[in-house]
């Protein structure tokens, strides 16, 4: 009896060890599994082909199915994206519904509602020399489209390039920001759930797994990010000739005249900057350029709008993101300590190094030379400089890179004129901030550094699409001008097809001088 | 400015000038642009015998070629480019959503800044002029680096322009690879390119560095699907043009020329000997007059390996003699080389067709789509469903049916590849475009301010905000109407 009760004590022993060593096995598999390689990306590219080539994504009800599944996303988990926008950087609930939420949601809207007509081929008329002719345009999907998203509105620079890419019938891959990590894996899951998978995919990963990415041959890319990385996505683009859109940032300035309602003005400026995820936002004004008379009243109305907002302790204030990480705090914090700006910090500033929030700061008449006006300062830092007179501003801006946005408050038509024709940027805005962002039927994108191509609205969809023009001509004349052997009167006849002129074809054709 | 570029110091300088005068704002006035599309609609008038007497040097290409493709279309333009300019260069004013209320809002065109054009030897002419109306019409300054492989055009390009152009604002460079390598070294606003995928690679690369927009015109084997054409008119003329398409431009040395032909094996015959019958008609008595000779050597000996393999030179049902000392090659047909040989893995670029026969033409649909994408695909049919197949089964930069080579004389329709074929389009007001940056702007008053847009948030903002979005525009707008300061 005895060694009968240790044999089957000592089979539940194997039986356990065995248990153990399948978990090991799965764990180890599991581990293989999540690391997304150059062999990962070639399966996955492979899949994402020959999805593409069955014509599916090309259909009007795949589309269409597809955005509506997307809108869902967005519509019966909001509390779980607004979990996940408050723990990657505490944004305020309200933002992460505006800004992030309800944008994808209109966008989507928008897209469903016009899809049928975008798809529509385009007609055009032809002209004389190729008549008789008709020609229409078409737009076709890329095909495999890669969209590499940014940390500080994960959830809207993800989707909202998605959309695009799907309403114009393309595969796409979709990679968020690592620095995000909670929208990301959102991102991965809902749209695991909800999408087709076979067509629209999430590789999650920081800088291996997108250079892994970017090795592969796309037939479009959209990056949103900074200049020194999209330097890098243009190269590694350029080895496959696919097209990119790059959308990156600058330095966005505001020039702020003195007859303007500077009460007005103040609640926008505050708005643009600290409201738009406490200035960690590609087109939050980055710096104010003002006379040295009026800086001092601009600074006070500053103040008093910001406390109204963000009350005496903004360290406590919840409506304040946080800034994203500890290495983009010290990067701020060398730019408040930075020798040049010395005693120029006019407000806030105070810092919580444990919750990685700065107070909004101001630093007034801060020098063309110091650390923050030469680099963006994607943070709640807004420096001030200070000219004699407002048309100083113009030299100042044309002498820095072009930015993503410029903005100017004035009542005066002359500077409205002269900014319009002047500044070149992405987009400008007279007399508010950041707005310009939440309008699709311009576009939003920018120019020498700031970036190329742009999207929104129906400039989404274009973005990605191929325009295909077609062009159906007649057998019903056909001029033997047009082939050898040639003769001077052929010569002629030609002349005067392409001329226009149909005296001259009549002449050419009679044979008359 | 129309020296050597190369260790030249004015290089460095003849760019900083270029700047200065992009600078001075003299180029945004529209009347500074007018004046150098009238000035090029002179130089074109005035120089045509020069440039007839250049191309016959270089291509040796007939004057009626060398007009219907260069002088022409680029005649064409700029007179297209004048009668629009002014619309092309105007504020264009936007919808915007009631949200917006109130504002306004517009776009509005503005030059890039200083753009590097680079052209090719196939049309030295055309692909130099047509790119430098756009970029002028848009209000840039140009550099122009023509193709060293045309060396009398790219002379004649350089005199003639500063001649005849602000040589303050448009200037040309001269040179070979070195002069192309350091110029891509520096900082353009934009880069427009035109010729081999390999140096469009090269191009791109060097563009990066800078965050450079760039376009590439690049090329392709471009098909031409010939369907069964019922009525003898059609289909002598769809013959007639498909060798327009092929032999009659360049011979053959055209990123939008007929690179190879599909067609269903019961029309082979027909189509075989009636192609005979029209080369001897078009080119018979002489063909050296009628025809342009290869560029050069190396591409000479390029096409001569084409023909090389023993298979594909028993597929020659045409031609196929090639006089090396001129440069000459006799328009060529081949039926059913195979399908692995480098005349039908490569770019032909010369006048060598190869026809490829097909089970059933719709076959021609899936042959397309296993090779990368062509500049243009072609398709002689007056089938309805065979049209609507091609245009959603396949991509191209463009197709035409019924027709080779026109497309790229019209102003209406964008031209330019996709994928392998390239990426950004010109012609007409895709020109000025392709030049431009479009700003957006939104202008807005003081009058009115959404009281819930500003912190403190609180549940009562966020509601309020929810059930606008819910009731859609109509319930902000009656929000807007219930201000608070």
């Amino acid at each position: 009896m005895r060694s009968a009760y240790i044999n089957k004590e000592r089979e539940i022993e194997i039986e356990k060890e065995i248990e153990r060593e399948k978990e090991k096995e799965t764990e180890r598999e599991m581990d293989n599994d999540s690391k997304f390689d150059g062999e990962s990306a070639r399966v996955m590219m492979k899949e994402l082909r020959e999805t593409y080539s069955t014509g599916k994504t090309k259909s009007y009800e795949w589309r269409i199915c597809q955005l509506n599944n997307l809108l869902k996303i967005a519509e019966f988990h909001e509390p779980e994206i607004l979990q996940a926008l408050h723990s990657d950087i505490s944004k305020p609930e309200f933002e992460s519904f505006v800004h992030e939420i309800w944008l994808i949601k209109t966008s989507c809207k928008l897209a469903i509602k016009e899809l049928k007509r975008w798809m529509k081929p385009e007609k055009v008329g032809t002209t004389l020399v190729t008549f008789p002719s008709s020609a229409e345009i078409v737009a076709e999907p890329f095909g495999v489209v890669l969209i590499i998203s940014a940390w500080n509105y994960p959830f809207l620079l993800s989707l909202d390039p998605v959309i695009g890419a799907i309403a114009a019938g393309n595969t796409v891959v979709l990679k968020p920001s690592e620095v995000s990590p909670a929208t990301s894996s959102l991102l991965a899951k809902y749209i695991g759930e909800y999408m087709d998978s076979s067509a629209v995919k999430v590789v999650e990963g920081a800088i291996p797994e997108t250079s892994v990415l970017l090795e592969q041959k796309w037939d479009k890319i959209l990056y949103t990010g900074n200049s020194k990385v999209g330097r890098i996505v243009l190269a590694a683009a350029a080895k496959h000739l696919t097209p990119v859109v790059l959308e990156l940032g600058g330095k966005s300035p505001i020039i702020v005249d003195s007859d303007i309602d500077l009460k007005i003005a103040a609640r926008r400026i505050i708005s643009g900057k600290w409201g738009c995820n406490n200035g960690q936002a590609c087109i939050s004004p980055d710096y104010i350029i003002t006379t040295k008379d009026f800086a001092p009243k601009l600074v006070d109305s500053l103040k008093l709008q910001l406390l109204k907002f963000y009350g005496e302790e903004p360290l406590k204030s919840d409506d304040l993101s946080r800034v994203v990480n500890s290495n983009h705090f010290n990067r701020l914090i060398k730019l408040l300590d930075d020798d040049k700006v010395s005693g120029k910090i006019v407000h806030g500033g105070q810092r919580d190094i444990v919750n990685l929030k700065i107070a909004p700061a101001i630093l007034l008449d801060v020098p063309e030379d110091s650390l923050i006006m030469n680099e963006e300062i994607f943070g709640p830092l807004l420096a001030i400089v200070t000219v004699d007179r407002l048309e100083e501003s113009f030299n100042i801006i044309n002498s820095r890179p072009k930015p993503l946005a410029a903005y100017l408050f004035t009542n005066n038509k002359k500077l409205k004129e002269k900014f319009v024709g002047d500044v070149s940027a992405g987009g400008l805005l007279i007399n508010d901030t950041t707005l310009h962002l939440t309008v699709p039927t311009l576009p939003f994108g920018g120019v020498g550094e700031s970036g190329m191509g742009g999207y929104h609205g129906k400039f989404s969809f274009d973005t990605f699409s191929h325009k295909k023009a077609v062009m159906y001509r007649s057998y019903l004349g056909d001029a033997s001008e047009r082939y050898p052997p040639y003769t001077t009167r052929k010569l002629r006849f030609l002349k005067a097809v392409m001329n226009g002129s149909f005296l001259d074809i009549f002449r050419a054709i009679l044979g008359w001088p | 400015m129309g020296g050597e570029a190369g260790d030249d110091p004015n290089f460095e300088k003849d760019l900083e000038e270029l700047r200065e005068t992009f600078n001075s704002g003299k180029t945004r006035d529209a009347s500074w642009r007018r004046s150098q599309l009238k000035a090029m609609q002179l130089l074109l008038k005035e120089t045509e015998d020069e440039i007839f007497h250049a191309l016959k040097q270089d291509l040796g290409k007939p004057r009626c070629e060398a007009y219907r493709d260069e002088i022409g279309t680029v005649t064409k333009s700029v007179q297209y480019a004048l009668g629009n300019l002014k619309y092309w260069m105007s504020a264009k004013k936007v919808n915007l959503p009631l949200i917006a209320f109130p504002a306004t809002a517009e776009l509005i065109p503005e030059p890039l800044g200083l753009v590097y054009i680079i052209s090719s030897w196939n049309f030295p002419f055309g692909l130099s002029l047509e790119p430098i109306i756009g970029a002028i019409a848009a209000g840039n300054v140009v550099v122009l680096k023509p193709s060293e492989l045309a060396p009398t055009c790219s002379a004649v390009l350089a005199s003639v322009i500063d001649k005849y152009l602000d040589n303050k604002a448009i200037k040309v460079f001269q040179g070979g690879v070195s002069v192309g390598q350091q110029l891509l070294q520096h900082k353009w606003d934009k880069i427009f390119f035109t010729g081999s995928a390999q140096v469009g690679r090269l191009v791109m690369a060097a563009a990066a560095n800078h965050l450079t927009p760039v376009t590439l015109e690049l090329g392709g084997k471009c098909p031409a699907v010939v369907d069964s054409i019922s009525g003898s008119w059609d289909r002598e003329s769809t013959f007639k043009r498909i060798l327009g398409g092929k032999f009659a431009s360049c011979a053959g040395q055209v990123c939008i020329g007929v690179d190879y032909i599909l067609v269903e094996k019961r029309y082979l015959s027909t189509l075989v000997s009636r192609l005979q019958i029209w080369i001897r008609k078009m080119f018979g008595d002489n063909p050296k007059e009628c025809l342009a000779r290869i560029i050069n050597k190396h591409h000479f000996i390029r096409l001569k390996n084409l023909l090389s393999d023993p298979l594909v030179k028993a597929s020659i049902r045409h031609g196929g003699s090639l006089d090396e000392a001129n440069l000459f090659i006799e328009p060529t047909i081949l039926v059913d080389p195979p399908l692995h040989s480098a005349i039908m893995t490569e770019e032909i670029f010369g006048p060598l067709l190869p026809i490829i026969t097909l089970d059933k033409i719709e076959d021609s649909v899936k042959f397309i789509n296993s090779r990368p994408k062509p500049l243009t695909i072609y398709a002689f049919t007056n089938n309805e469903k065979l049209k609507k197949m091609l245009i959603a089964g396949t991509s191209s930069g463009g197709i035409t049916f019924n027709d080779t080579l026109v497309q790229h004389a019209a102003d209406t329709i964008p031209f330019g590849g996709v994928g392998g074929s390239g990426f950004g389009r010109y012609h007409g007001k895709f020109s000025f475009d392709t030049f431009s940056h479009e700003k957006a702007i939104l202008r807005r008053g003081f009058l009115t301010d959404f009281w819930f847009r500003f912190p403190p948030w609180d549940d009562k903002k966020l509601q309020l905000f929810r059930d606008a979005y819910r009731y859609d525009y109509i319930g902000i707008a009656l929000t807007f109407l219930g201000l608070k300061k």
